[in-house]
């Protein structure tokens, strides 16, 4: 088994939903889908939502403020799963909740481990 | 009582209590020695009480004796100056005064570090049960040997082995400091939660042995909660978890001993108070930062005990799996939760879920597929219901399928 990450893109969302203790408020769909993979031991993490707040910096120091300067799409989150291939590992973002919003996509990555 | 019922009782009750007194008192090379003394003393409780009648405080009787046989030994074997003495743990401990401390206070702490140094990840699971049931639980060999369905020589040299591994890593008689607990608490969880099961779940038609074990599981957590030390969120939620299974003892074996399943079962019969209790541990459990699996599963276990909305019941159990796999994989939690799926979306959407879980050799595997394929393709149901019962190694599970294999061969003929 390999490990791959999951880079979820789209539009902006807006406001981030959180509970009352701080923590994101995850929508049925998405916890279905990552409980489903989970379920098939293939969770090595559920990873991370990012915020809205950014700010990007270039040589010579140039800063641009948010992440979305000039993209349509931004990454919203990542997880890393298990899977046998990459392309076992796309049939198992073929059915993330991403894939419903407005330009959403999830990217798949083999991710390399840095030992020592 | 009699005497012929209040040896057995008082030996269920004291023991235990007497046993990691002076495991304590001897050190964890002892354990042997301790058990030993004890046996012996409850021997000449026999003996003594057939001649000269019961004492007035047969407990405080068998505490004495117990004691003057440790100081006896302690004085007069060359053990004491060569193996006992220079290790001895004891505090109180005085040159010419060996203390053997039987009060109720120090009986309650040796049991509770007994309990830690028994529940060593050093030694397998099934010899911190069998051991826990020896020293915490005043089980008898054979009846250790008949809750683990095997003979007495296996168990002898189980436990023998444990003892030796314990005295080689020389494992403390202790409470672990305040930053070990959470970590050292997970392996004493882990093995009262087997424990629980092997009441809970085995293959035994004792039913007296099994309900016996879970009843022993569930007093030693209880115990854990009542010391400030060991009293954590996660021992609540495992003690409420207990509860509520515990609720369906009645319910869930019929007069033959059969198992009767969760759908099928008599929801009269649920032990309302336990429900309760359940409820009670889980409130207090809700505290701190940190959610261990015993939380989830106790809420989990907790929408089992509810009954007047199916519908959120589901919703909510299958959101509870989701977030405990999430947390931790477990493929019995991974079938579980595809089985709640089914209720919530559908037999359809939750086979193609559970043909994902790739769990051929589960025999449950094939009972969940079984389940789940009964209303849609019997045919099928019926091969996924043959494997399992080619797999399954429990007589109690195979009567199970059995039954459901042969409901579903007259629907089919139908």
């Amino acid at each position: 088994m390999k490990e791959f990450a999951m880079i979820y893109r789209s539009e902006p969302m807006g406001e981030i939903k959180l509970t009352p203790e701080g923590n994101l408020e995850i929508s049925k769909e998405w916890e279905n889908w990552m409980g489903g993979i989970a379920a098939q031991n293939k969770l090595v993490s559920p990873g991370m939502r990012l915020g809205n707040e950014g700010r990007t910096v270039k040589p010579g120091n140039i800063v641009t403020n948010g992440p979305y300067a000039e993209v349509k799409e931004i990454v919203g989150g990542l997880s890393i799963f298990r899977a046998e291939s990459i392309e076992d590992a796309l049939e198992l973002a073929k059915s993330c909740p991403m894939l419903n919003v407005p330009d959403g996509s999830v990217e798949i990555r083999d991710i390399i481990q840095m030992n020592g | 009582m009699q005497e012929k019922e209040l040896i057995p009782y008082l030996y269920r009750t004291e023991f235990r209590k007497i046993t990691a007194v002076l495991c304590r008192s001897l050190g964890i090379e002892h354990i042997s020695i301790a058990e030993d003394l004890v046996g012996d003393t409850f021997l000449l409780a026999a003996e003594t009480w057939g001649l000269k009648g019961i004492p007035q405080n047969p407990a405080a009787w068998l505490y004495t004796v117990a004691k003057n046989k440790a100081k006896d030994l302690l004085k007069r074997n060359t053990l004491f100056s060569q193996k006992i003495s220079p290790q001895i743990q004891y505090a109180t401990y005085d040159k010419n005064e060996i203390e053997i401390d039987l009060s109720v206070q120090n009986i309650q702490d040796s049991q509770l570090q007994m309990m830690f140094a028994i529940c060593y990840p050093g030694i397998p699971p099934e010899a911190q049960i069998g051991l826990s049931l020896r020293i915490l639980c005043s089980f008898s060999i054979d009846e250790i040997a008949d809750a683990f369905l095997t003979n007495k020589e296996t168990i002898n040299k189980r436990l023998y082995r444990a003892k030796e591994k314990l005295k080689q890593d020389n494992v403390k008689i202790e409470l672990p400091s305040e930053n070990e607990i959470d970590k050292r608490i997970e392996n004493v969880l882990t093995t009262l939660y087997l424990l629980f099961n092997e009441g809970y779940y085995s293959s035994n038609n004792n039913a007296v042995l099994r309900k016996d074990l879970c009843l022993e599981a569930m007093r030693l957590t209880h115990m854990l909660t009542e010391n400030e030390t060991t009293n954590k969120p996660a021992v609540t939620a495992l003690l409420a978890l207990m509860c509520f299974h515990a609720s369906r003892f009645e319910a869930r074996v019929d007069s033959d001993g059969e198992l009767i399943l969760y759908e099928d079962q008599d929801i009269s019969l649920w032990n309302r108070e336990l429900i309760l209790q359940g409820e009670r541990y889980l409130n207090k459990a809700s505290t701190g930062d940190y959610l261990s699996k015993y939380h989830w599963e106790a809420a989990i276990a907790y929408w089992h005990t509810t009954t007047n909305n199916e519908k959120q019941k589901w919703e909510k159990i299958l959101s509870l799996y989701n977030q405990l796999l999430i947390t931790e994989y477990s493929p019995i939690a991974a079938l579980n939760r595809t089985y709640a799926l089914s209720k919530v979306y559908g037999n359809e959407e939750a086979i193609v879920e559970a043909e994902k879980l790739k769990l051929d050799n589960n025999h449950l595997y094939h009972c969940l597929l079984g389940e789940l394929y009964s209303e849609v393709d019997i045919q099928k149901a019926i091969e996924h219901l043959l494997q399992a019962l080619k797999i399954s190694r429990v007589a109690a599970d195979k009567k199970v399928i059995k039954n459901k294999i042969s409901k579903l061969g007259k629907l089919k003929n139908v």
